[in-house]
Formats: C-alpha cells, structure tokens, sequence
C-alpha cells in the first residue's frame, strides 16, 4: 500500500518507520529537540503543508500535519519546494548535500545540527522508507 | 547537482610568495605561531606588503589544534585593527585559525561554533583570505574546512563553510624546507588520508576524483623521498602541491571515517593528527574493503601496483600504506604513541561518541554503529587488522 504525500497517514508511516530506523535510534541517542518539516508550494503543489515531528533520544514520540508553518515552534526546521522533497524521497537528493545545494533550508542550532549530522540525515532518509504516492 | 570550489588564485612554485606585492588594499592581518614567526617567513611576507604599500599586524599566538580562546583573542585584535586582508602562514592551525578570525571578525554575532557550511554567513565585506602554507599538509589553504579544539571538552570542533575557501593560496616550497622529519611524515600522511577519503567518498565527483588520484600518486612518489632528503625542493614542491591538491579533493567530496577516528582520538589524547590518520588510515581501508573496494582498487591501479583480482588489489594497498607509515617513521598502533590501554579504555565511550557525532562519516561508503566504532578504536590500539 501506497501513502499519498504529503498526508496524515504518511506522517503517520514516516512516525513508524523512523521508529524501526536503528541507525537513527543510535546515531540520536541523546537528542533532544523537535522538527518542523515544511513542504512550500511549487508548479505540482498549491499549499504549503507543515507537519511537526517530536524527537527525543533517538525515538520519535509523535508527528503530525499542523495547519502552518507557525502552529508550532520548533527547535530545527527543514524547508523545500515540493519538487525536491520528491526527489528526496526518491533517494535523488541527500538531505545533507540537499542543504549545502540550496534545495532545502534548514534552520536552528548549528552547533547542535553539526553534531549531530548522521542523525539528520537519517532522520531525513527515513521518508524514502515510506511506501510513497505523489499527489 | 554539486559545486566545486576553489581559491580564486594558486600561486605554486619557489618564490611564488614574491605574490604578495602584488596585491592591492590597506591593512593585512597575518595570523601565525611563533615558530614560524622565528624562521624569517614572517618578516619576508611583510615586507612583500610593504612593497605594496600595505600595512601589517601580525598575530603570532597560534597554537598547535588551535582553541576556541586563541580564535577569539585574534578576533578581538582582528576587529580592533580593520584589516582588509587576513592571511594565514603556517601549518594547518595557523591557517584554520585565519578562516575562523576572519568568519568572526566579520561576524561578531555568531559564536565559535555555529560556523557551519549549512548556513549563510556573507563574508568578503570586510576582507578577503590569503593562505601560505608551510607544512605539506592540510590542505586547509584550498578548502572550506575549519578545525578548532575545545580545550575545556577536549573535543575538536569539526568546521566550515565554502565561503572561506580562500580568495587566494600561495604554494611556496621554500617555506616547507625547515619542516623537521617528523613533521614531513605526519603532515604527508593526513595528504595522503584526504585523497583516499576523498576518493572513495559517497560525495565523489570527477574533478574531485581528478585531484585525488593525482595526489595520491603524488604522495607515493614524494613523501618517502622528501622525508629522506628534506633538502630536495623539487621533491617537496611535489608534496606540497600534493597536499593542496588533496585539500581540493576532500573539501569538494568529503573526508570520512579516517577523520571521524582521528579527530575524536587528537581532541583527547592530543596525538598530532597526521599521525593519527597514519595509524587510522589502512584499519578504515580494511573496514570498508566491501563497500568500497572497486574505488579502492582503482588507487592501487593509480599507483603502480599490479594484482590479479580487485581484492588482491586492496590488500596490496593497504600492505603500501602500511609499509609507507613504516618507511616514514610513523607508528602504527596508538599504543606504539605512549598511551596506555588503562586511559585509552577510560575514554573509550568518549572517543566512539565523539566519533559518531562526526560530520564526516555522513558521506563514508559504511556506515558505522556505535558497536563498529568501539571495535576500530580498539583495533586501531593495538594496530590490529580489521576483519568486521
């Protein structure tokens, strides 16, 4: 079965399968700190969606859509067009080499983020692990 | 899609920081450490400036791993004295510590450690980067790569950005001809591990694949030479070369668990970091043989040597980089530095966090657990082949 993205039930999948991630669960250990990702509009999508992801010690306590981008505060925040968290998803753009190329912003504690770079990435990866339909 | 960066200017060859009177502006700020204020090269660069008419502060505190409170204290200078040149002479603390004044002294509102190539920092409003290296080396006078230790965490902070590439870097190997023995072996090795990551690193691309190839080979045919007969410029102009070539390499791919390793052991045992990659080096190359074997193998190709399969190829390889380190007076276990089991298994939790909190494994062709990491620290120890 396929999830339609963005949606509730994919954030929810993404929410499972980052979960049943080990490599993040290890590479996160001792983080601490929530994640807005934001998907802004392009040519394929109308409105931007937000959905929140709350991290702590390398589990994924909740993730859900929020209405927008300022429903929630957040700790970090990974922002891109629609077309390129396609291309993410299917595993054509590294999240970390994705920032470093302008194709998604992150923003928060740099300090922290460069520390802590195995577990962003994965954490990002994970929604290639979601089984994807592109709405 | 990817970029390739690079100092806008190489000035290579001897004499080639005669450069220095050619450029055009106000006030140079050099940072430097003592050393090699004390050999003269220093007071050569500043009268160079004065030829152009520019004056010049000089800041000779740099430590070797420069700290966090080094980098702040040139700042405060830097910011004091309104340089529009910053430039960097000496090994790769003197030149690392440069970029991070310089990010500083254009932005006082960031901290030490926020210096990341994640973000947007705007530099070349107040000044722009020239770097002179004098080991053969780091690389760090081609690439976007800054290390400053914490000295209170013993950690070393692993920084950068793309735009402190620097605007210019002068190649002058008369500068490298005092380097001591040791200092030839260390510095050439951390060339040679910043080729080798660089090419077999998930961020490979062909021009860094171009200037890794061609730096490791260089290193090959240099480094032994140049550690026996230091005197022999053309040989270390050769190495020199080879190190920026392999800065380029890196800083336009990436480094990998090498560096992981190696900068988690020099944060905390304080071994000089080209002979932690000396010692590090072929126990990654060992760990990553699966993965990486056929970009492995491509280098043992590069460098002459012949082998029936590609594994037998590897092998060889790494049995080269061994006997180099050997060759070159490098040891070939941490134990063989004087640290005892006893303190390096204390810190054992320590280096595999340090380790994994690395930004250079993100682009390794494995990636490593914490178990993984736990039995490299060891075998890396007792120099110990890995076979995991």
């Amino acid at each position: 079965m396929r999830y339609k993205f963005p949606s509730e039930e994919w954030v929810r999948v993404f929410k499972d399968e980052l979960n049943k991630n080990e490599i993040y669960a290890e590479a996160a250990e001792r983080w601490e700190g929530d994640f807005l990702f934001i998907i802004t509009p392009d040519e394929e999508l109308e409105k931007e969606m937000v959905f929140y992801v709350d991290l702590w010690h390398g589990k994924c306590r909740d993730a859900y859509i929020v209405p927008d981008r300022d429903a929630k505060k957040t700790g970090f925040i990974y922002e891109g067009p629609y077309s390129n968290w396609k291309k993410l998803i299917n595993g054509e753009i590294d999240p970390i080499k994705g920032i470093l190329m302008r194709k998604f912003k992150l923003k928060g504690s740099m300090s922290t983020i460069m520390r802590y770079t195995k577990a962003a990435s994965e954490l990002v990866k994970t929604a290639s692990k979601v089984p994807t339909e592109f709405i | 899609m990817w970029e390739f960066t690079s100092p806008r200017t190489i000035m290579f060859g001897r004499g080639a920081l005669e450069y220095l009177k050619e450029i055009e502006g106000e006030r140079a700020f050099i940072v430097t450490d003592k050393v090699i204020r004390g050999l003269g090269f220093v007071d050569k660069a500043v009268d160079y400036l004065k030829e152009a008419s520019i004056k010049v502060k000089v800041f000779d505190e740099v430590e070797p791993e420069p700290s966090i409170e080094t980098v702040k204290k040139g700042t405060e200078i830097a910011i004091d004295y309104q340089p529009d040149w910053i430039i960097g002479i000496g090994g790769g603390s003197s030149i690392d510590a440069a970029k991070a004044i310089w990010i500083l002294y254009e932005r006082p509102d960031i901290k030490v450690e926020e210096i990341s190539p994640l973000a947007k920092l705007g530099l070349r409003k107040k000044a722009r980067l020239i770097c002179i290296p004098t080991t053969s080396g780091s690389g760090s006078d081609a690439s976007w790569a800054i290390v400053v230790t914490d000295t209170k965490e013993r950690r070393k902070m692993e920084l950068g950005s793309k735009e402190v590439v620097p605007d210019v870097s002068i190649l002058d190997s008369e500068l490298t001809l005092t380097m001591s023995h040791e200092l030839i072996a260390d510095t050439g090795f951390d060339a040679l591990s910043h080729g080798v990551e660089a090419y077999v690193s998930q961020w490979r691309n062909d021009f860094s694949d171009a200037l890794a190839i061609r730096a490791i080979q260089l290193v090959f045919m240099y480094l032994p030479r140049a550690y026996r007969n230091p005197d022999d410029e053309v040989v270390r102009e050769k190495m020199q070369n080879a190190a920026t070539m392999a800065g380029l390499a890196f800083s336009n791919s990436h480094l990998g668990l090498v560096h992981a390793v190696a900068h988690a052991m020099g944060g905390l045992f304080k071994i000089p970091h080209g002979r932690a990659t000396a010692i590090v080096l072929p126990c990654v190359m060992e760990y990553n043989l699966r993965e990486a074997m056929e970009r492995y193998s491509e280098i043992s190709k590069a460098i002459g040597i012949k082998a029936s399969t590609q594994k037998e190829a590897v092998e060889e390889l790494v049995e080269a980089i061994r006997r180099l380190a050997v060759e070159i007076g490098e040891p070939t276990s941490v134990g063989a530095v004087g640290i005892s089991w006893v303190e390096y298994e204390k810190n054992l939790g320590k280096l595999v966090e340090r380790a994994m909190e690395s930004t250079t494994i993100v682009a390794d062709p494995r990636s490593p657990s914490t178990g993984d990491f736990r039995r490299l620290f060891v075998c890396v120890f007792r120099g110990k082949r890995v076979n995991f």
